[in-house]
């Protein structure tokens, strides 16, 4: 039988055949890696789960033309340049004179779907205009005019004398029906919202829009990056961030991480004494062993190399664990402070595993080292 | 030469002289056993020959090297290549088997080799007994391990310190008698005890009172077949 080979029965037989001993020190490592493992897995998803939270307040892109009007080309060409999985909505939208009974009233024309993407936080009493001839009208409107969910009202547009050859110009009009009462507690319940295509019909003018409101799940430096690439690549295109919000989103996220990152040090540091303390329990139990195999002729150096292979293992089991049980412990977190599924990084496995046989290793160093000064004829003496 | 040769070695703690100015011989092939009440000094020497503690005056020959200059990490080492040691308590590592026990000792010596680890406990009587822990062996079985442990490196002698202190009537005839094929085989044997009838099957032995060398007995009805003359 080759050295390693016995070496490796021994570390083995040591765990497996001293299995009561051996679990409450397996438990303390496999608690330190729960704790490890799910709070790295935190605090790396933090960013994501934070950003998909902060998509709810709006966007954070805004696109306006660096000439007069924006075309939906030039907006689809902007948009091309961000990576299709971090588009979260773009609602394009072309703001117009209107009235409603001979009174002006500001009507937005957009993608209802778009709108609805990055408007989240948006409170409709109704419905949303599902196809043309439907309108949504904002809280302030319908008081003024007394407008209510199922209402129809015609929507008349003037055009500009100058847009015009004719001598007499003449009102568009489209009769819609409300769907829904738009209350946001901001400037939004002064418009009424209709789809592009209405408003297009009732102006005479396609494609083209004021500005395109995007949001993007980034963060803060590659929202930068997006911009700046959006604004150098699309001549006709400015990228603006929304700063209120990409501003907060990055101050809340850095102090986040920053707490996890500090619970997961402390808890680290914990772990560490938890385990060093079994450690040196399972060692000074074994003294008594420690002096056999020194009297039977094992050096210190071999002693030490049984004890931190029997701890590796350990730290090596413990980390396996840990990693699936920190998975299912930050999946719960995630799920229940989130509202929804953390994603799983395999790189968390190798630094989880690497983490808790270190940890053990050097846990178990001291209390070796200290073993290794023992007098045999003392130890078996009993003494 | 002699195998073992001590040399007016003295071991003092404080006030307290365990040994006093002993001096003592033992040739290779020789079967010598150590009496005396508790006390009187039979454990330190013990530890000394066994290369555990080093005295505090005087020299202690084994094989022609002075143990008693050598550093700690030397004494090691010549405690696994020369010395073979039974103990009173056993002393297995509980959660390995018999055979891994035997085993053990070579791993710290040279390399493991199953066989020759199997013959050993064959010669001890306990081949169908290999795959047990300690625990699943009574104490003659175990001192049996034990005894198979320390000759498995073919030492230049074997220390037994109170190897039959702990086992029966029986169990005590069984390892005197182990003893016995061992030195006809030609392994020097110290032996530490307290029994009068394990001590008088020796070839020689010597009393100790007080740290001091009190009596030496030549065992003349010695029944073994190496003589104490052999030797000389």
């Amino acid at each position: 039988m080759k050295k390693r080979r016995m070496y490796f029965k021994m570390i083995t037989a040591s765990l497996m055949r001293r299995r009561s001993r051996m679990i409450v020190a397996l438990l303390s490592i496999a608690i330190g890696a729960t704790v490890l493992s799910g709070l790295l897995t935190i605090y790396y998803d933090v960013p994501r789960q934070l950003g998909a939270q902060f998509r709810n307040y709006g966007a954070n892109m805004i696109l306006t033309s660096t000439e007069e009007n924006l075309s939906l080309e030039d907006v689809d060409q902007a948009v091309s340049v961000i990576k299709s999985g971090d588009v979260v909505g773009v609602a394009p939208y072309r703001y117009e004179n209107v009235r409603i009974n001979e009174i002006p009233v500001v009507a937005a024309g957009t993608q209802m779907s778009g709108a609805k993407s990055t408007s989240p936080y948006w409170s409709v009493e109704g419905e949303w205009p599902a196809q043309n001839g439907e309108l949504m009208v904002g809280a302030k409107v319908a008081d003024k005019f007394r407008l209510k969910q199922g209402d129809s009202i015609a929507v008349s547009f003037t055009p500009d004398e100058k847009d015009t050859n004719d001598e007499v110009v003449v009102d568009s009009s489209i009769d819609f029906k409300i769907t829904g009462i738009l209350d946001t507690g901001g400037s939004e319940e002064e418009y009424v919202y209709m789809s592009l295509d209405d408003l297009e019909e009732l102006t005479g003018d396609k494609g083209i829009v004021n500005i395109a409101e995007l949001s993007v799940s980034a963060q803060s430096d590659e929202l930068i990056a997006y911009a700046d690439t959006i604004s150098n690549s699309v001549s006709s295109v400015s990228a603006r961030l929304v700063k209120r919000v990409t501003a907060s989103e990055t101050t809340v996220l850095t102090k986040l991480q920053a707490l996890v990152l500090l619970v997961t040090i402390v808890v680290l540091a914990l772990t560490m004494i938890c385990v060093f303390t079994t450690m040196a329990a399972v060692v000074a139990e074994r003294r008594k062993e420690i002096g056999l195999r020194k009297a039977i002729g094992a050096s210190d150096k071999s002693i030490i190399a049984e004890f931190v292979g029997e701890s590796m293992l350990l730290g090596l089991l413990g980390g396996i664990l840990g990693t699936v049980l920190g998975f299912i412990f930050a999946q719960q977190v995630s799920v229940n402070v989130f509202g929804s599924s953390i994603s799983f990084r395999p790189l968390l496995i190798p630094i989880t595993i690497f983490a808790s046989m270190a940890v053990t290793a050097l846990s178990s160093l001291l209390p070796i080292r200290s073993a290794t000064d023992v007098d045999p004829a003392l130890v078996l003496k009993g003494e | 030469m002699s195998l073992l040769e001590l040399k007016n070695v003295s071991k003092i703690y404080g006030e307290l002289h365990a040994l006093d100015n002993v001096s003592l011989k033992v040739e290779k092939g020789e079967w010598v056993s150590i009496m005396g009440p508790s006390g009187s000094g039979k454990s330190t020497m013990m530890n000394i020959i066994g290369c555990m503690d080093k005295p505090t005056k005087g020299e202690v020959l084994l094989d022609g090297v002075d143990i008693s200059k050598e550093s700690s990490k030397n004494l090691t080492t010549i405690r696994r290549d020369k010395i073979g040691l039974i103990f009173q308590q056993f002393h297995l590592v509980n959660y390995l088997t018999a055979l891994e026990n035997v085993m053990l000792a070579q791993y710290y010596h040279s390399i493991p080799d199953e066989k020759e680890a199997m013959e050993a406990l064959e010669r001890v009587g306990l081949a169908d007994r290999a795959k047990h822990l300690p625990s699943q062996l009574s104490g003659g079985e175990q001192q049996r391990v034990c005894v198979a442990r320390a000759l498995i490196n073919h030492p230049e002698i074997i220390l037994a310190d109170e190897p039959t202190g702990n086992l029966d009537e029986a169990n005590e005839k069984v390892v005197v008698d182990l003893f016995h094929k061992l030195h006809d085989e030609g392994t020097t044997l110290v032996v530490v005890t307290h029994d009068p009838e394990v001590a008088e099957v020796a070839q020689r032995m010597i009393v100790l009172r007080s740290g001091r060398l009190s009596k030496e007995v030549v065992n003349r009805n010695f029944t073994g077949k190496i003589k104490l003359e052999d030797n000389n």
